[in-house]
């Protein structure tokens, strides 16, 4: 009864959705201020009604109810209750679930905080955004039903995929969702400013939080996938150019383009026809990965659990909604008047730099990830592009980015001082060429991690030299009220320096990869290993039983010039059902680096063959996005935004009829 | 600055970083790019030695040998030909006899395919679909039990 109470949830919100597409819009066109509210109510149902379909499925995992198909294909009784919860977003059906359950909270949200956004507006974009619902709903309805029974239930289910019963799937998948999924909200704005007509600068503030906190979301659902794959796949590696990373890489990119381009659209009225276009591009971007991972069409590590038979309605699904966007873009395009053009050297000057190399490390990334099946569909070839093609591209046109990123940061709007700026700028970048200096004298090796590494220091200093300015803005000498002006600053300033510090945090980690230590060897209870400066002894080996798994475990200590500094037990997992073996590396943070040990297959005599790395700095890869994504949070909470947007608001709903 | 200037410099570093990029493609798909063959393939097309590629099929049931150190040495198959694999290093959790495998590497002058890695991306339902569509072409899906249970998901592919 529960799950037929979620099946018929699911199809009226359905219903509701194709209700927000009609009233609003119509309310839209005729004025009507009755119509258009109905755009809250109906998007704050949806949501309701969406939520408990899920929350129906998730009770038929937890109660390992094995007259649902999806049940029996990814559950079973003794699988730990983390992983019932999580496993129901592990399964094609149940993501998809996930995504309208997202999609759906996006649009509330939209519908509960934009009070501030013009009426007209947001009727508009809530009715684009209902019809996202509607497309994704009869999506799942009509391809992907979570809910379909089967009339002999087994007794036992098949089990979720091992590769997959880990905290990371509890965590990854909604972070990642949050992000892509969150992109909608900007794309609708969009769409519905198009529609309206409404396209001033005060677009770019309605859209700011929104692509902000969409954007933290994606950073940290990234950085957490990057991770994930790092801990559990046991090579060692934390980003594989693998199309499925690619894909949630791509609107990143743009997306971050997007903060940037849309600061120049608030204050100075200008860039409005690309900030709308990169608004439309990023979410665009985000259906594109989605089209990727849930078709079937690539071959990638994650493919575990796609049915291609499904690709033809996403398929569908992309081009209307991209297609759709970009006709209406057309349109309007040229009726928005630009704001002027700018000097090359001024905030904006520079912003545009950024905009131009975001995008186009974001159309290397888009091509070396297309190409094969372009090709492929062209001519039957089949090819893969590696890690090389990216290195090549993205490389160098990111590589700017990050000298130019401090510099931006210290320019006026308007019209600025470029020898000014880099004046201010030598005392860091002197520090980045000692720095490189030093990592040199310390780890001497590849010159690419030394440069890095330099380049890292640079950026990490440099981002705090524009605070120091306005906190000393007549040197540190005459330093009176020093401790007043750095309570004033607003937080936005120390968004801003956290976000790019976060980006050298996480340079110096991948500089740092250069200097990493590898060895394979076969690992005996007793033997000692020196990986790096660290010395690993297996002390023991021993057999256990999971709760659906066996396990060998090999117990090791860490010391470091004979002292021991640490312990841990990188283990082998078998996994009855699925006849599946899957590595728990064993991993140890140590200085910000990490000792990872995975280990491979039994061999007879009772040893295992192991892979052990030494990672310096390794952490950082990670704890940089975290960085930038409280950096995100700080900008995010910056009153004078809300206020701004608030006291717009006021003057916009007098200039309106009726609210 | 006029108007004028203001314009080109805009349109200019547009362009210029258009090119950088454009180039950069160009140069990097010519040079960066990995064909993948499967076995029957590999012995139509008279690949050289040296070039790097991909090969996928089933590891050849009762062909798989340890050798010393880390190395193994196994043929790959897709019931048309048979491609003698070596590799040194520790091959993936997935890796088994009768599964699928996709190893990438060269040739050698002797026709041994020195893999430098080797991936078996897949569980007893999946298997890469290169390998699958390989094996299709070749129409040795129902050989043998191991191919029985990827067959219907790689059905569903097409």
């Amino acid at each position: 009864m529960i799950i037929e109470t979620g099946h018929f949830a699911l199809a009226l919100a359905l219903a509701l959705a194709l209700m927000q597409v009609v009233l609003p819009f119509w309310g839209a066109r005729t004025r009507d201020a009755n119509l258009m509210a109905t755009a809250r109510p109906l998007a704050l149902t949806q949501f309701a009604l969406v939520a408990l379909a899920y929350a129906a499925l998730t009770w038929a995992h937890v109660v390992s109810d094995f007259s649902l198909v999806n049940v029996i294909e990814n559950s079973h009784s003794t699988k730990p209750m983390i992983y019932k919860i999580s496993g129901v977003w592990g399964n094609h059906e149940g993501s998809m679930m996930l995504w309208a359950l997202i999609l759906t909270l996006s649009g509330a949200a939209m519908a509960l905080f934009s009070r501030a956004i013009p009426p007209r507006l947001l009727a508009d974009a809530t009715s684009v955004q209902g019809l996202l619902s509607v497309a994704f709903l009869l999506f799942i309805l009509l391809t992907s039903n979570p809910f379909a029974r089967i009339e002999t239930p087994p007794m036992e289910g098949n089990d979720l995929n091992p590769i997959l019963q880990d905290p990371g799937l509890a965590i990854h998948p909604p972070l990642l969702y949050l992000g892509y999924v969150g992109f909608s909200i900007v794309f609708s704005l969009a769409a519905g400013a198009l529609i309206s007509g409404r396209t001033d600068a005060a677009f770019a503030r309605f859209i700011r939080p929104w692509t902000l906190a969409a954007w933290i979301f994606l950073t940290l659902g990234i950085a957490m996938g990057s991770y994930w794959a790092y801990y559990t796949l046991g090579w060692g590696g934390f980003w594989f150019w693998d199309p499925v990373e690619n894909a949630s890489l791509l609107p990143w990119l743009s997306g971050t383009a997007l903060l940037h381009s849309a600061s120049v659209m608030e204050k100075r009225e200008s860039l409005k026809v690309w900030t709308i276009f990169l608004a439309i591009l990023t979410f665009s971007l985000s259906l594109l990965g989605t089209f990727l991972v849930r078709s079937g069409v690539l071959t990638s590590v994650h493919s575990f659990a796609s049915d291609p038979t499904r690709g033809l309605f996403i398929l569908g699904i992309l081009v209307l909604f991209i297609g759709g966007a970009l006709f209406l873009f057309m349109l309007r395009a040229p009726t928005l008047t630009g704001g002027g053009l700018f000097a090359p050297i001024s905030r904006e000057g520079f912003l545009v730099v950024n905009n131009l190399l975001l995008t186009a490390a974001c159309a290397a990334v888009f091509i070396g990830t297309l190409y094969p099946l372009a090709l492929e569909a062209w001519n039957g070839s089949k090819i893969t592009v590696g890690a090389p093609f990216f290195n090549l591209t993205f490389g160098p046109l990111f590589a700017p980015i990050l000298l130019l990123a401090p510099l931006g940061q210290l320019l006026a709007w308007k019209r600025a001082d470029l020898l000014g700026a880099a004046q201010r700028l030598w005392f860091v970048a002197a520090l980045g060429l000692v720095a490189m200096l030093g990592f040199y004298a310390a780890q001497g090796g590849p010159v690419i991690a030394v440069i890095g590494a330099g380049v890292a220091i640079y950026l990490m200093t440099a981002s705090f030299v524009e605070i120091w300015g306005r906190v000393f803005p007549q040197g540190f000498r005459k330093r009176a009220n020093a401790f007043g002006r750095l309570a004033g600053l607003p937080l936005s300033a120390w968004g801003a320096a956290l976000a790019h510090a976060g980006l050298g945090v996480t340079l110096l980690g991948l500089a740092a990869t250069g200097w990493g230590v590898e060895k394979i060897t076969k690992v005996q209870k007793g033997e000692t290993y020196q990986v790096g400066p660290y010395a690993l002894q297996a002390t023991s080996i021993e057999a256990a039983e999971g709760p659906n798994y066996r396990e060998a475990i090999v117990h090791m200590t860490i010391s470091r010039d004979g002292k021991e500094v640490a312990k841990f037990d990188p283990s082998k997992r078998f996994f009855k059902t699925r006849q599946m073996a899957t590595s728990q590396a064993g991993i140890v943070t140590l200085n910000l680096g990490q000792v990872y040990v995975a280990v491979a297959e039994q061999s007879a005599d009772g040893a295992f063959d192991a892979r052990m790395y030494w990672k310096p700095f390794v952490s950082l890869i990670w704890l940089g996005a975290l960085v930038m994504s409280f950096g995100g949070a700080l900008s995010l909470a910056d009153r004078r935004l809300r206020v701004g947007v608030a006291r717009r608001a006021k003057i916009l709903a007098s200039a309106q009829p009726a609210e | 600055m006029t108007r004028k200037q203001k314009r080109l410099t805009l349109i200019g570093s547009a362009v210029g970083v258009l090119a950088l990029a454009v180039g950069l493609i160009l140069f990097a798909l010519r040079d960066n790019v990995v064909f993948f063959y499967g076995p029957g393939e590999l012995v139509e097309k008279h690949v050289g030695a040296g070039t790097r590629l991909r090969i996928g099929g089933l590891v050849k049931t009762g062909t798989l040998v340890h050798l010393e150190g880390k190395s193994v040495k196994f043929e790959v198959t897709d019931g048309k030909a048979d491609v003698p694999v070596t590799y040194t290093g520790l091959l993936p959790d997935l890796f088994k006899e009768g599964q699928g495998v996709v190893a990438e590497g060269a040739l050698d002058t002797a026709g041994v395919f020195k893999a430098d890695s080797i991936l078996a991306k897949h569980d007893e339902r999946y298997m890469p679909r290169e390998v699958a569509d390989a094996l299709k072409k070749q129409g040795v899906w129902q050989e043998g039990g191991a191919a029985a249970q990827p067959a219907k998901n790689a059905g569903a592919a097409q």
